[in-house]
C-alpha cells in the first residue's frame, strides 16, 4: 500500500530580497522590509514528505534514520545560521522562500532514492508557506 | 469538492520488532524503538472526509457525527492501549506510523457512506514526524 511520510525540520538562516536587473526603488517597491539592506532572518520550518509503498518487513517508506541523515547533510548544515545570498545557489537567485523551496527539493532529489520524494514545503513564518512537488 | 478534517488525540505505547529477525537485526533497523519494554507517544489523528456540502445543512458531514464516529471505531480501540499487545491489527504487523494510519482508515472507511467519503488519514506522532493514507494500494 502506497503512503506518505512526512518529517519537520527546522533552520534559522538570513536574506535580502533584491533583484540586481531591478533599480534600488523598484526593489524596495517590490520587496518593501525584504528589500533593507544587511538582510533580515526567519526560523523556517522544513516539511519533507516521501510517498512509496510500505514495505512489508519494516513497516515503514523509509527510515527516518537515513532521512534525517540526508536533510541533515544537504539542506540543514548547508543552510542553518547561514546567509542564504552567500550560498552558490543564490548568486544569481533571489533567495525568495519559493527559490529556496525549489532548491531544497532539487538538493534532496539527488540524494534520496528514485521516486521517493513527494513533496517539500518550507514555512517563513507562521503565516505563510511555499511547497515543491517537482512540477 | 469540500475537505473537511477533525482532528483527535490518543495516547499509546508501541514498539517496533519484526519476529523474523534476529535481535540484532531489529536494532539496526529500528534502533531504540526496538526496546521491547515499549515506549509511547501522543498521537493526533486528522481524518478528512471529502464532498459537497448539503443543501439544505451547508454541513459535508455532521461534526459531532464525525468526532463520535473516530471516537467508536479508533479511540476506543487505541487510546491507553499498547498497540503492539492489545489490538489485533497489531498482533502480527509493526506499528510504524505508516501501519497506524492505514490501519485508521480501515477502521474509518465503511462507516462513512453516503455522498461524502473518507479521503485522508493523517497521523502524527510527534509534531515532526507524520504518516498519511489516502486508500491507494
Amino acid at each position: 500500500m502506497r503512503a506518505y511520510f512526512g518529517r519537520r525540520y527546522t533552520l534559522s538562516a538570513s536574506h535580502r530580497l533584491h533583484a540586481d536587473s531591478l533599480s534600488a526603488e523598484q526593489n524596495r517597491a517590490v520587496y518593501g522590509k525584504c528589500n533593507n539592506l544587511h538582510g533580515h532572518g526567519h526560523n523556517y520550518f522544513v516539511e519533507v514528505v516521501v510517498a512509496g509503498k510500505v514495505h512489508p518487513e519494516t513497516g515503514m517508506v523509509m527510515n527516518l534514520v537515513d532521512l534525517d541523515a540526508a536533510v541533515q547533510a544537504r539542506v540543514v548544515d548547508r543552510f542553518d545560521h547561514c546567509n542564504l545570498n552567500l550560498d552558490p545557489l543564490f548568486v544569481n537567485l533571489v533567495p525568495t522562500t519559493e527559490n529556496l523551496c525549489k532548491a531544497v527539493y532539487r538538493l534532496l532529489q539527488e540524494v534520496l532514492p528514485a521516486g521517493l520524494l513527494e513533496r517539500v514545503r518550507v514555512e517563513e513564518t507562521e503565516n505563510n508557506f511555499f511547497e515543491c512537488s517537482g512540477e | 469538492m469540500i475537505y473537511l478534517t477533525r482532528r483527535a488525540t490518543f495516547s499509546a505505547a508501541h514498539y517496533y520488532w519484526n519476529e523474523a529477525w534476529s535481535e540484532e537485526r531489529n536494532e539496526k533497523v529500528f534502533g531504540r524503538c526496538a526496546n521491547r519494554n515499549g515506549h509511547g507517544h501522543n498521537y493526533t489523528l486528522e481524518v478528512t472526509v471529502a464532498g459537497e456540502p448539503d443543501p439544505v445543512t451547508g454541513f459535508v458531514v455532521d461534526l459531532k457525527w464525525l468526532r463520535d464516529l473516530i471516537e467508536q471505531e479508533v479511540l476506543e480501540a487505541w487510546d491507553h492501549r499498547h498497540l503492539n499487545l492489545e489490538t489485533a491489527e497489531f498482533a502480527q504487523t509493526i506499528p510504524t506510523t505508516e501501519n497506524i494510519a492505514i490501519a485508521a482508515w480501515g477502521r474509518l472507511e465503511q462507516g462513512i457512506t453516503g455522498p461524502a467519503r473518507l479521503s485522508r488519514v493523517r497521523v502524527y506522532e510527534t509534531p515532526e514526524i507524520f504518516a498519511e493514507y489516502r486508500g491507494e494500494a
